[in-house]
C-alpha cells in the first residue's frame, strides 16, 4: 500500500480531510490578506452537476418533457461522494426516493403542511449548504479585517456570514449558522441550525434537525480553491461522508454576481390557486 | 395587519437595547455635503479608521432605526429641529402615531396595532440624537418637492397601484399581485435608499480591497458595491436593487446605482426609472456613528432634488445579525388571499 493511501485510511474516522488538494494541484501558496491568512476574495463557482444529484446520475428528462422538453432536461455527471453513495439508513433511503418522487409536488394551503412536499429549490427557498456551493450559479466570498467573512451567492440572493471564532446559533435557519477557523491555508467552516427541510439536491438527498457540515475551502492554485465537506447526520446516515470538487474563479473582466431572485418565478405555481375567479 | 414575521427573527429584533447612540452624533462641526443646508451634518472628527488596504473603515453592524419622520409633520413645520419639552413632546407624538398603546379604533385596530407593537424595535420610538424634525435636510421645509405633471400613463399606473393597496387594505387582495413588492418578498429595505422601518434595521458592513457589501437584515440581498472603478452594468441589464458603484470622496463612500427594473413599485416612491438618480453618501463621523445620506433626483417625477439624512449608530457585535427568510414561510401571504377568498364565499351568501 502506498504510504499516503495509508494515511488517509488512518485519518477517515478521524474525519480529517485529505490534502487532496495536494492530489489535483501541485503545491500553491496563496496570497495573503495583512492578518496574514489566504486571502479568498473573488467570485467562484462549481462546474460539478451535483445540484441535480450528488451521486452518479445519466442525463435526465425534466418534470413535464411534454412541455419542457430538452429546456427542462439535466447534464449526466459523476458522484461527487467520496466512495460514490450516500450512507443512508434503510428508511431514509425509502424517504430519499418518495422526495424525488414528489420533488415539484407543492401546497402551501396549510400552515402546518407548507413545508412537507417539493424541492426547496422549486421553490425557491434559501438552498442551505453545502447545497449552495454547488447551485449552477456564482458565488462571491468577502473577506477584510473584521472577524467576519460574508458569502454571497446569487442564487435568491442568498447570503451568510462566517464568525471567525466559535460562537453558537441562536434558532435554525435556511443558510445555518457558520463558525469559521484557519488551519494553514484552509478556512475550515463548521455549519450547525439549519432548518431541517432544505435538501441537497433535486434528487430527494435530505438530512434531519441533527445535520452537521464542516466545509473546507483550500486555495489550490490563483484560479482554482478545492472544496470539501464533510457530513454527518445520525438520525439519517450510517456513517459520516464527505464531497469535495474544485471550486473556479470566474475570471471574466468585470465579472459580478447578477440577481437570482426567482421568488416571481414561483408565485403562479404556489399562490395563483387563491387567485379571485370571475363571477359565473 | 401591514407585514408578516417569521416567529424566530422578530422575537430577536425586539430585545435591542435602545439610547445606544454616541453622544459624540450630536457634535455638529464646520461644513458638510453640499446638500445638508438647513442642519449642519456632524463632521467627520479627527482620523477615520482605516483597513489595511487603505480604504475609511466601515465594517460593522449598524442600526438606522429612529422615529423621526421622513418629511416634517404640520405641528412642527416650522423648525428643523426642536429642544427642551418640546422635543420630548414630539417624540411622544410619534411614538403614538407609531401605534404605541392606544384604544381609540375599535377592536380590529386593537388587535392589529398590538400584533405589530410586538415587532417594534425600540430604537424606532427615538427621534434623531440631533432632535431633526424630519430625515429630508433638503428642501429647507423637510419635505417632499411638489411633483411636476405626470403623464396619463403613470397616472393611470399609480392609480392602479393605488386601487391594488386598497384592496388588500379592505382584505380583500384578488391574486398575489395585488400585494407589494415587500409582502411579496421581493425587495423590502435591501434596496435603496434605506429608510427606517419597524424591525430589522441592521446592516452588516463587509469590505474587501476594491468592494463594499452592505447586508441588510431586512431580506438577505447583500448589495455588492464595487469601488475598483469599473463602469456600470451596460443599460440593457436591469436588477431589482440596481446596479450600484462606489467611490470615496475623502472619508465618505459614495454610491450611485442605475440599472433599476421597470415594474411597478421598484424605484422609491415611483419615480420614472429612465430619468431617476440616487446617489447616496456613507461617512463615519466616530466610533460609533455612520451618517447615511442620500439624494434623489428626477426631473419626470419631483420639481428639484432632495436630500435626507439619518444617523446609523453601531451595535455591539453581541446583537449580531440574524437571517431574514421572508418568503420560505410567508405564511399570511396565504392567509391573506384565502382570507380574501372565504370573505367573497361569505358576502355572497347573505
Amino acid at each position: 500500500m502506498r504510504p499516503w493511501l495509508r494515511v488517509a485510511i488512518f485519518a477517515l474516522p478521524l474525519l480529517v480531510a485529505m490534502p487532496a488538494a495536494g492530489q489535483q494541484f501541485p503545491a500553491y501558496r496563496a496570497p495573503r490578506m495583512a492578518d496574514g491568512h489566504p486571502d479568498l476574495n473573488g467570485v467562484w463557482q462549481a462546474f460539478v452537476t451535483a445540484n441535480w444529484d450528488l451521486q452518479d446520475h445519466e442525463a435526465q428528462a425534466g418534470p413535464h418533457p411534454e412541455v419542457m422538453a430538452e429546456y427542462g432536461a439535466g447534464p449526466a455527471g459523476q458522484s461527487i461522494v467520496e466512495g460514490g453513495e450516500i450512507p443512508y439508513q434503510p428508511w431514509a433511503l425509502q424517504k430519499k426516493k418518495e422526495n424525488f418522487a414528489n420533488r415539484t409536488v407543492t401546497d402551501v394551503s396549510s400552515d402546518e403542511k407548507w413545508h412537507e412536499l417539493g424541492d426547496p429549490e422549486f421553490k425557491c427557498y434559501m438552498p442551505g449548504v453545502p447545497r449552495a456551493t454547488y447551485m449552477p450559479f456564482p458565488f462571491r466570498i468577502v473577506q477584510g479585517s473584521s472577524p467576519y467573512i460574508l458569502m454571497a451567492y446569487e442564487f435568491t440572493t442568498a447570503t451568510r456570514i462566517v464568525h471567525m471564532g466559535s460562537q453558537k446559533g441562536p434558532a435554525p435557519s435556511w443558510m445555518g449558522w457558520s463558525n469559521g477557523r484557519w488551519e494553514g491555508d484552509t478556512l475550515v467552516v463548521d455549519v450547525t441550525e439549519q432548518r431541517q427541510e432544505s435538501w441537497l439536491d433535486r434528487a430527494g438527498d435530505f438530512h434531519s434537525d441533527q445535520f452537521h457540515v464542516v466545509e473546507r475551502y483550500t486555495p489550490a492554485s490563483p484560479y482554482h480553491m478545492l472544496y470539501e465537506a464533510t457530513i454527518e447526520d445520525p438520525k439519517v446516515y450510517t456513517r459520516p461522508w464527505k464531497i469535495s470538487f474544485p471550486l473556479y474563479r470566474r475570471m471574466e473582466k468585470n465579472v459580478q454576481l447578477l440577481e437570482f431572485k426567482c421568488v416571481p418565478f414561483t408565485e403562479e405555481l404556489l399562490y395563483g390557486r387563491f387567485r379571485k375567479q370571475a363571477a359565473k | 395587519m401591514k407585514y408578516r414575521f417569521p416567529a424566530t427573527m422578530g422575537l430577536l429584533a425586539i430585545v435591542l437595547v435602545a439610547g445606544c447612540f454616541s453622544p459624540a452624533a450630536a457634535q455638529t462641526a464646520a461644513k458638510k455635503t453640499v446638500a445638508a443646508k438647513t442642519t449642519k451634518a456632524p463632521a467627520t472628527k479627527g482620523t477615520v479608521a482605516r483597513t489595511p488596504w487603505g480604504d475609511p473603515d466601515l465594517q460593522g453592524v449598524w442600526n438606522d432605526a429612529t422615529s423621526t419622520p421622513l418629511q416634517r409633520p404640520t405641528g412642527v413645520a416650522s423648525k428643523d429641529t426642536v429642544a427642551g419639552e418640546e422635543a420630548e413632546e414630539f417624540q411622544e407624538q410619534l411614538a403614538n402615531d407609531l401605534s404605541r398603546d392606544r384604544r381609540d379604533g375599535g377592536p380590529e385596530v386593537d388587535v392589529n396595532r398590538a400584533y405589530n407593537e410586538h415587532w417594534m424595535d425600540s430604537r424606532r420610538l427615538k427621534i434623531t440624537l440631533d432632535r431633526r424634525t424630519s430625515l429630508i435636510v433638503d428642501p429647507p421645509d423637510g419635505r417632499i418637492p411638489a411633483l411636476v405633471p405626470l403623464s396619463p400613463e403613470r397616472q393611470k399606473t399609480r392609480a392602479a397601484r393605488a386601487a391594488a393597496n386598497a384592496r388588500f387594505n379592505a382584505g380583500l387582495p384578488e391574486n398575489y399581485t395585488d400585494m407589494s413588492l415587500p409582502v411579496r418578498c421581493i425587495i423590502r429595505t435591501d434596496s435603496p435608499p434605506y429608510l427606517p422601518t419597524i424591525y430589522n434595521n441592521d446592516f452588516q458592513i463587509f469590505q474587501s480591497p476594491g468592494f463594499v457589501v452592505i447586508a441588510p437584515e431586512m431580506i438577505h440581498s447583500a448589495r455588492i458595491i464595487p469601488v475598483d472603478g469599473r463602469p456600470h452594468l451596460n443599460k440593457n441589464l436591469h436588477q431589482w436593487l440596481g446596479d450600484s458603484r462606489g467611490h470615496w470622496d475623502g472619508d465618505s463612500l459614495v454610491v450611485e446605482t442605475t440599472n433599476f427594473r421597470t415594474d411597478d413599485g421598484v424605484i422609491f416612491q415611483n419615480a420614472n426609472p429612465g430619468t431617476y438618480k440616487i446617489t447616496e453618501r456613507f461617512t463615519r463621523v466616530d466610533g460609533d456613528t455612520l451618517n447615511y445620506e442620500f439624494t434623489v433626483e428626477d426631473p419626470m417625477t419631483w420639481t428639484k432634488p432632495w436630500t435626507a439624512r439619518i444617523p446609523w449608530a453601531k451595535i455591539d457585535p453581541a446583537e449580531q445579525m440574524y437571517e431574514y427568510a421572508c418568503h420560505e414561510d410567508n405564511y399570511d401571504f396565504v392567509h391573506f388571499l384565502g382570507g380574501a377568498r372565504d370573505r367573497e364565499k361569505r358576502a355572497a351568501a347573505k
